[in-house]
């Protein structure tokens, strides 16, 4: 029965040969955006050409704004989702940090915003390649945060993304982030469904008794000071909390209407059921991920993946579940984290927080890989396994962040 | 999603005739909390009762946010909401866009709601200038952006901003035994270089709370011609320039009086003066700049020379510039000696 209604709604479904970031325009335009704001910078802005394309075919009617900087970029777009307009905007690398005042306010606004961060390099030096240090930097303001591999995914994520940050329990901006390059501008097979199914997906953004509008008079974010702030902190981590449930209900939903999408929102698990060790990374680093746990499967290494999909909110309780069994993991971080905690990137320490109250708590390796966009090679993971089998054996793992792939 | 026939209607706004006619509704009312004889909450409350209640007000970070808009007990009727600092051109941007946007795709009822956003000197002239500059480009949206100027950011202990006056004392700016002035730039000219640099903003004003019933027409007349336009208010602000309160509305008409400050709009493209500056331009003299100078304390610490340099400034800006008081461009005649063009 599942698979008659999956054949099915693929055939409805048109096949297109597209980028990472044409599959979001895709999206945009059946989610009908109603203010879009663009400004130049590599990688994300090839998002903005095919939203432009669109705009000039009459395919998408909407609001498209050249803004004259990436603040401005943001500030127009949260203006207009308060007014009650669906919007969408997007930067990469120094831009996202150039728009940063903005995108602190937009979560304690409650402004669902969907962004899309071409992830890139921070200058200096100059560089187009992925790091993920840019997006990572609203990790703790009350953005969702999510990271996608394939086009499908970004077309997909896309049309979740206008779910969950548009439903009234959460109300939050939400960051999908591309590996620069990597997924941006390359491009694969992608399914796009027709308008009805996204309809039936996705509701009109409501923004209901906080709608700016004379009918509705209203004073937004008037001073507070120490009488109030705390009480608004809050208010936004109970809508993170709710934004769990919210995610899980809106990909039962997507996979009942498109008859695709994994079962397990918040990461993929490549061959990690009966993994000895388990890696985990964000982001295109599956491929070669992917390609070695292959090969040395081959050879009998019981090696697997944890492809972490949402970073914001982090899927602690289930990633202990996912890891706990293993006998050793080894976190890949594509960003780094200087003076932190044995001097590793983002996610590992954040690996190691979730499990420092798990029963069993495997040995954990961090590794930093693939900075600035350098290929991470079959190579760079095999030296990252043997350390991590080594490390399964001791059972101990060495308190430092292994570099990979780095010349010395 | 088929296009309606919104297009960019305004609300028509007919001036005041008179301080009688004007309306007696107020959508600016008590809670705030501003300094007694505060201009700039008497900005407010004209700029919005000359809207009326069909408005969304913008506030960029300011005193007129932070004294004017505390939580709970809020001073606006009509709907309003905080914007960043540098961000008055995009808040009434994006507002006019979001508007524009639902209500010709039909998810909207259509009808011309005006935007406001307003903004202080720091926030408009110095740190939001490129975000209004692009704002005045987008002809397809409405939205008016205010610049109300009390001469530094009152808001964080009166420190200069690129719209104090030379020589002001401010807390960055102290008069000290080695340096007498510490701030030695030029007022910026923002009027004159928004209708100068954007030349399909139809309109662009000058005001002072001091001629009330004027200061609101040029709202209504903002507005009503539509497109992005701009009005730069010159506030006279008890605390930052150090007067006695009584005195806010006699330093306002000072102001227009001595000539520092020119009233005058630009509406496509054609100058056109009025009220007190209106006599100057055509003759009347005006009245020395220590009159307005000396009765405040920001500029006590000012000897005979700076008074000199201040009144040489501002006659220059009358007897040099092509258009006097607006665009400091040298006649076209001096020019030319200066070139020794025959």
């Amino acid at each position: 029965m599942a698979i008659a209604t999956a054949t099915k709604t693929a055939s409805e479904d048109k096949e297109l040969l597209i980028s990472g970031s044409e599959a979001v325009a895709e999206s945009l335009t059946l989610a009908d955006i109603d203010v879009v704001t663009a400004y130049p910078i590599r990688p994300y802005d090839t998002v903005m050409q095919a939203i432009a394309k669109k705009i000039a075919n009459g395919q998408l009617v909407a609001e498209y704004i050249v803004a004259e900087g990436e603040h401005s970029q943001f500030e127009i777009v949260k203006h207009a989702s308060t007014v009650g307009a669906r919007v969408f905007c997007g930067s990469s690398g120094v831009g996202w940090m150039y728009a940063m005042e903005c995108l602190v306010v937009t979560p304690p606004l409650r402004v669902p915003m969907v962004c899309l961060v071409g992830n890139r390099a921070l200058d200096d030096p100059g560089a187009f390649g992925v790091e993920h240090n840019d997006a990572l930097v609203v990790r703790d303001l009350g953005w969702l945060l999510c990271w996608i591999d394939t086009s499908q995914e970004a077309l997909d994520t896309t049309l979740i993304a206008y779910r969950v940050a548009e439903d009234r329990r959460v109300f939050l901006p939400l960051a999908i982030s591309a590996d620069g390059a990597f997924l941006t501008h390359s491009q694969a097979i992608t399914m796009v469904p027709p308008k009805e199914k996204v309809d039936r997906f996705l509701p009109r953004y409501d923004r209901g008794d906080l709608l700016l509008h004379p009918d509705n008079p209203i004073t937004v974010a008037p001073q507070a000071n120490e009488d109030w702030v705390i009480e608004i902190r809050r208010q936004n981590d109970e809508a993170m909390k709710r934004a769990v449930g919210v995610i899980e209900e809106a990909y039962a939903d997507f996979r009942r209407v498109f008859g695709r999408g994994p079962e397990n929102p918040w990461f993929e698990e490549y061959m990690a059921d009966d993994a000895e060790i388990i890696l985990v990374g964000m982001g295109t680093i599956s491929l070669p991920i992917k390609v070695a746990i292959r090969e040395m499967r081959a050879k009998g290494r019981k090696v697997g993946l944890v492809r972490l999909r949402w970073f914001r909110p982090f899927p602690f309780e289930r990633l202990v579940k996912a890891l706990s069994g293993a006998k050793a993991i080894g976190v890949i971080d594509r960003d780094y984290s200087f003076g932190s905690p044995f001097h590793s990137g983002v996610v590992a320490n954040e690996i190691r927080a979730s499990l420092y109250n798990a029963d069993k708590r495997p040995p954990l390796l961090s590794f930093i890989c693939g900075l600035g966009g350098r290929e991470v090679t079959l190579e760079d993971v095999n030296k990252a396994v043997d350390m991590c089998e080594a490390a399964a054996k001791s059972g101990k793992a060495d308190a430092k962040t292994h570099w990979l792939g780095v010349r010395e | 999603m088929a296009e309606t026939t919104f297009g960019n209607a305004t609300q028509v706004l007919e001036p005041f005739r008179g301080i009688k006619k004007v309306t007696l509704e107020e959508y600016f009312t008590s809670g705030h909390r501003t300094c007694q004889g505060c201009e700039s909450a008497l900005v407010m409350k004209l700029m919005v009762k000359a809207a009326g209640p069909r408005t969304i007000v913008l506030g960029s970070t300011g005193c007129m946010y932070v004294a004017n808009t505390t939580y709970y007990t809020t001073p606006w009727v009509v709907p309003w909401m905080h914007t960043q600092l540098g961000s008055s051109g995009s808040a009434a941007l994006g507002t006019a866009a979001g508007l524009k946007s639902l209500m010709r795709k039909g998810k909207m009822k259509a009808e011309p709601i005006n935007v406001i956003a307003f903004c202080g000197d720091g926030g408009g002239a110095d740190m939001g200038l490129g975000a209004i500059s692009a704002t005045l480009t987008h002809k397809e949206y409405n939205s008016l952006i205010l610049l109300y100027d009390n001469e530094s950011y009152a808001n964080t202990d009166i420190q200069l901003s690129g719209l104090t006056p030379y020589g002001a004392h401010t807390t960055f700016s102290p008069p000290g035994k080695v340096h007498r002035l510490i701030h030695k730039r030029w007022k910026k000219n923002v009027a004159g270089l928004m209708a100068a640099g954007h030349p399909e903003c139809r309109y662009v004003a000058t005001v002072c709370a001091s001629y009330a019933v004027e200061m609101m027409n040029k709202v209504r007349r903002a507005l009503t011609i539509g497109g992005p336009t701009f009005i730069h208010s010159l506030d006279p602000c008890p605390k930052g320039w150090d007067y006695d309160p009584m005195l806010s509305h006699e330093l306002g008409e000072l102001a227009i009086e001595t000539g520092i400050f020119p009233l005058y709009e630009v509406e496509d493209g054609v100058v056109k003066y009025y009220g007190k500056t209106k006599a100057i331009v055509d003759g009347r003299p005006r009245k020395p700049v220590r009159e307005y100078l000396l009765k405040q304390g920001r500029f006590a610490h000012f000897t005979e020379e700076d008074l000199g340099y201040f009144q040489g400034k501002v006659d220059e800006q009358w007897e040099k510039w092509e258009i006097p008081g607006v665009v400091p461009f040298r006649k076209l005649d001096a020019a030319q000696a200066a070139l020794n063009v025959k």
